[in-house]
């Protein structure tokens, strides 16, 4: 029980899993549980790169995005079957992160930061000029994706459960992963390039696969955060997203995805509640903020190492 | 697009190169020599801007206004060193990323509340008001051309001052290898905070001059912060040669691509939609741009540390 890494997560998905039978099964706070976990979801992947590949990513919203906007090209053809939006997410996505990764990896450290920023960037201006689409104004969604034709997603509790899975799956996948050969080759190569390489080991394809799983992970996130508002706009791409999961991520801690998943759902119902609670909440948020890394050196889950 | 709107088009990007080149000055001094990422130092910018937009209103004179702002904003600067920057020098980037972008979210909130959402208007001064005759039927704004001559003579003192000058010397020294300074018995402490308030007062000085052009409003330092950062690492992280070539470039990119673009897409597609691309191209230059110097220059183009 002394590592969190297993019991943390498994505690936050029983908790989600019985939050809708415990008097939160009113439309908001299941929303704001969605919004939660998709997020987590999110953040869980973006996690691989930053706290295993050492790959500090400004430009995830956009792997997002471009779940989203397979969702909304779909709709707009009237093709709204599951078995195509979310693998048709998940692959823009990928696709996308197979072609920007393969020339962003050759840069590290903070020139990294700023060429997936640069991606980024475009991916946002791009999804802006899209006129079909909406352009700056964004897209609202027909109906939400069906499953073989029935409106299982628009049922609150089956969505609910829908997220949950998809966050569990996801957060086994990374520990998994970060657990292997793979990530150990990652880590390797993240501590000590130069040993990792006299080693034998080429980090190049390990961090482009890093890379493309990740953002395979965010497309399917933008999936369903599209079916979760039935709306997407470029603001989904906005580097400000970016910058929202790097915080979750390093506000959890980078000790384990465990540390994403709950600084994700720490940092969407604390700007819930202080929003909700106030008019400018973010004169706190932002004090919160800075006191966070000034004392919580280890992230939310570094507390309970040491407690 | 004729020749003259080619010229006002190029000396705008001019214009815009050289404000863009006051902030990204500070922020590649201060990452070049203290390795620390600062985000904040876009809404240093804004504070600026509403300090030189507060202090004109209340002297009445622009010209006391922008004398008042600086130093200011350069004590606001020390006074965010001491509170927030000075305990993150030691930590990791993600870190100072995570804390400074607190400090912005904390500040574009704050002028919110103290001087209300809607932007501010900061007239031009009297002196510069007008225009300038630059060729036949063009009249090009006193102001603008105002805002290149300050940008360029700040660009000047600023490479007399890091280049002639012992204390230049120790920044220069301090971004190729800063624990090595300090093991000369330098008090690089010190050195940082000066670096640190001339940044922020550089950034001040742009905000005051771009007051009057643009509007003052919460959040304008954002989009200029990322396109500052573009400029830092276009330019190499820690060079100001390299901050003040790539600042004339994005701003030429980026000006010059806002008027070309629709007009070139208009070749290609009919009026609306050429429009609509023209201008998401234009925006995405920039960073075409820096990917593909970072793709061929990953450490950009006159990297500070060899």
């Amino acid at each position: 029980m002394r590592n969190p890494r297993l019991w943390l997560p498994l505690l936050v998905f029983v908790a989600l899993a019985a939050a809708p039978f415990l008097g939160l099964g009113q439309g908001h706070s299941l929303t704001l549980l969605a919004r939660g976990m998709i997020f987590g979801l999110a953040a869980v992947s973006l996690m691989l790169l930053v706290g295993g590949a050492g790959l500090v990513s400004l430009g995830h919203a956009a792997m997002m995005g471009m779940g989203a906007y397979a969702v909304v090209v779909l709709d707009h053809a009237g093709l709204t079957e599951a078995w195509m939006v979310f693998p048709a997410g998940i692959l823009a996505a990928a696709l996308f992160a197979l072609l920007t990764g393969a020339i962003a990896i050759r840069t590290s450290g903070v020139h990294f930061i700023m060429i997936t920023l640069a991606f980024g960037q475009m991916a946002f201006f791009t999804t802006s000029s899209l006129a079909v689409y909406g352009g700056d104004d964004g897209y609202t969604l027909f109906s939400r994706t069906e499953v073989f034709g029935a409106r299982w997603l628009e049922n609150r509790l089956v969505f609910h459960f829908v997220c949950l899975g998809a966050l569990v799956a996801c957060w086994a996948l990374v520990q998994t992963l970060l657990e292997s050969r793979f990530g150990r080759v990652l880590r390797a190569s993240r501590e000590n390039e130069t040993r990792a390489r006299a080693l034998g080991f080429n980090p190049t394809p390990y961090r482009l696969l890093a890379y493309v799983i990740a953002g395979a992970m965010g497309g399917l996130a933008g999936v369903l955060l599209a079916n979760a508002t039935e709306f997407v706009a470029p603001a989904y791409l906005a580097w400000q997203r970016s910058g929202d999961l790097l915080f979750m991520v390093i506000l959890g801690g980078l000790a384990g995805p465990h540390g994403a998943l709950v600084g994700a759902l720490a940092f969407v119902l604390v700007e819930e509640w202080l929003s909700h609670a106030m008019e400018h909440w973010r004169l706190v948020f932002g004090p919160l903020l800075i006191l966070c890394v000034f004392f919580l050196r280890g992230g939310i889950v570094g507390l309970l190492r040491r407690g | 697009m004729n020749t003259t709107l080619l010229l006002v088009q190029a000396l705008n990007g001019l214009q815009f190169g050289v404000l863009l080149f006051l902030v990204a000055a500070g922020l590649t001094l201060v990452f070049g020599v203290m390795d620390f990422i600062n985000l904040a130092h876009g809404v240093q910018y804004m504070v600026g801007a509403y300090l030189g937009a507060t202090l004109t209103a209340l002297t009445g004179s622009f010209w006391l206004g922008l004398l008042l702002a600086l130093p200011a904003a350069l004590v606001f600067g020390l006074v965010l060193e001491f509170l927030v920057f000075r305990h993150l020098y030691d930590r990791d980037h993600l870190s100072q990323v995570l804390a400074t972008f607190g400090v912005i979210l904390f500040l574009n909130e704050g002028v919110k509340v103290v001087f209300g959402a809607a932007p501010m208007q900061m007239p031009v001064p009297e002196l510069l008001s007008g225009g300038v005759p630059l060729m036949d039927g063009l009249l090009y704004p006193t102001y603008r051309l105002a805002i290149l001559a300050a940008g360029l003579a700040t660009a000047a003192l600023l490479w007399f001052l890091v280049e002639r000058t012992r204390a230049g010397m120790l920044v220069r020294a301090g971004a190729t290898n800063a624990p090595m300074v300090a093991a000369l018995g330098v008090d690089i402490r010190r050195l940082f905070m000066l670096v640190f308030g001339f940044g922020a007062m550089l950034a001040g000085f742009a905000g005051v001059m771009a007051a009057p052009i643009l509007s003052v409003e919460p959040g304008m330092g954002d989009n200029l912060l990322i396109l500052a950062f573009v400029v830092i690492v276009i330019g190499g992280i820690g060079s100001v040669r390299g901050a003040f070539i790539a600042a004339l470039l994005v701003g030429l990119v980026e000006t010059i691509g806002r008027g070309l673009m629709p007009d070139l897409m208009r070749l290609f597609m009919d009026a609306s939609s050429a429009r609509q691309t023209g201008a998401a191209l234009a925006s995405m230059l920039v960073y075409i741009v820096m990917a593909a110097i970072l793709a061929f220059r990953p450490a950009g183009l006159f990297p500070a540390r060899a």
